[in-house]
């Protein structure tokens, strides 16, 4: 027999949780051709929030603890495809496309990973987290003055996620953070190219309270969670967390 | 959008043209500009596919063969999109007669026979006005098949729908793409009032038909410009 001795540490033999299939999967809308929403068994999880709000920080910590927990997981995120990620960045420098174009560039480049990574990821059984979602797309037109109708309809292509958190963290709070971080604000998170005001400050600000006004207008349709993302990053940690465990309960 | 440029009280016109490829429709909207440059009228031609931003992701998704029925239609929605705020609107705006080579409806019969749901293709071009006169070409599939074959032995991958894979053989999958396109498109004719051109005549007989008809149905005197163009 072998004796355990005081310093071997017990590893965790906690028992990993299978997640509970997601009940009804959908799409929001007209959705895509030849996709089989039953074999769709992973969790699509969404983390949606302001450039500086703790995204990628919380995002980062969830594969970590879901990986220790014995899950898979697929990370995806807004411009991040094969298909026009550079073409998009390239276009955005040079300022030269008008907002339909632009919406739709983003909807190409969305529409690329929801095929390419997050279906695929789903149907591998995996735990999908999404840095920002269709909801980020939708805000910022709707604040460019895109018709909403055109937009519920383009984005029907979009699975609806199993849980959607938007970490909302107030304007001035944002400009702390962004700052602390490279001392500079994006021309497109100010939203510049909107003519709110030349003082890039002030169009910040500014930008920031419309997007999240139209964040708060969607809610009411999709039904997010809405974070106190003015907290620590552990007490956000920790709520996601509990908010996680419940939806791989399927509760 | 269910109103064309005229109805909408731009003072310039649209005038599209459809057909299959091999159709001849680009040799016939090239006389038809021709023909009006040399009066001294205001023109502008745009081509499918052709905005400058939008080109390199979509000639990478091409090659590469990357593109789904989604992303397909997304990337042409895309490159329409830029060419219609940023060209066709203010030109429409400054009075102008803009031809185009293919227009929503390309992407209407392309979309749908590659499985995207028709509504959600249609709603996403509704930001598009109508164009005041769209020509539809007409051949038969046999005659368009041929041109193409003839010019191109060559075809290109999504030109001959294999991403469909309806057909190893990328002759026979081209034919039976052709063929499912077509249908589209006279699904479509009565509902959007195509003018139908018998694209089995001569050349010269069908812009004949075509030159004819836009002088009846538009005044052409109003669209002359200040500058004499250069040959």
């Amino acid at each position: 027999m072998v004796k355990r001795t005081a310093r071997s540490p017990r590893l965790h033999s906690r028992r990993i949780v299978v997640p509970k299939p997601t009940a009804r999967r959908r799409f929001y809308g007209h959705g895509i051709c030849s996709v089989d929403l039953n074999k769709l068994v992973g969790k699509l999880i969404v983390v949606e929030g302001a450039d500086g709000s703790g995204r990628s920080t919380q995002i980062a910590r969830l594969v970590e603890w879901l990986e220790g927990s014995g899950h898979a997981t697929v990370q995806v995120g807004l411009k991040r495809s094969t298909l026009v990620s550079e073409e998009l960045d390239q276009a955005k420098r040079g300022n030269i496309l008008s907002r339909t174009t632009l919406s739709l560039f983003y909807a190409t480049d969305f529409a690329d990973q929801l095929e390419n990574a997050i279906l695929p990821g789903l149907r591998a059984g995996a735990m999908v987290l999404a840095d920002r979602y269709i909801y980020t797309l939708m805000a910022r037109d709707l604040v460019r003055g895109m018709d909403e109708d055109w937009l519920k309809n383009l984005y029907g292509m979009a699975i609806v996620p199993d849980s959607v958190f938007y970490l909302n963290v107030s304007p001035e709070e944002l400009v702390q953070r962004n700052f602390a971080k490279d001392f500079a604000l994006d021309y497109w998170e100010s939203g510049m190219d909107l003519g709110l005001s030349r003082d890039m400050f002030d169009s910040f600000l500014k930008y920031q309270a419309l997007v999240e006004k139209q964040f708060r207008r969607l809610q009411q349709t999709y039904k997010f969670t809405i974070l106190d993302g003015n907290r620590s990053p552990d007490a956000v940690t920790a709520e996601l967390k509990k908010k996680i465990e419940a939806v791989l309960l399927g509760r | 959008m269910t109103k064309t440029f005229s109805e909408l009280g731009f003072p310039g016109r649209l005038i599209a043209v459809e057909g299959l490829d091999g159709s001849g429709k680009s040799t016939q909207i090239y006389l038809l500009k021709r023909w009006l440059e040399l009066q001294g009228l205001k023109v502008f031609f745009s081509e499918w596919n052709s905005s400058e931003v939008v080109k390199s992701a979509t000639s990478k998704g091409k090659k590469r063969e990357l593109l789904t029925p989604t992303t397909f239609s997304l990337i042409h929605a895309t490159d329409f999109a830029d060419r219609y705020e940023r060209q066709l609107v203010p030109l429409l705006r400054a009075g102008y007669l803009v031809l185009c080579d293919r227009y929503i409806f390309t992407a209407f019969a392309r979309d749908i026979v590659r499985g995207c749901q028709p509504e959600w293709v249609r709603g996403i071009y509704n930001f598009a006005a109508l164009p005041d006169l769209t020509f539809f070409f007409r051949a038969r599939l046999e005659v368009s098949l041929q041109r193409i074959l003839d010019g191109r032995p060559q075809l290109k991958y999504f030109e001959a729908g294999m991403d469909l894979r309806l057909s190893a053989d990328p002759y026979e999958s081209f034919k039976i793409f052709q063929g499912r396109i077509l249908e589209q498109y006279l699904a479509m004719s009565t509902e959007f009032d195509f003018l139908v051109i018998d694209a089995n005549e001569p050349i010269e007989a069908q812009q004949s038909v075509v030159r004819r008809l836009l002088a009846d149905r538009l005044d052409l005197g109003a669209y002359i410009g200040n500058r004499v163009p250069v040959t």
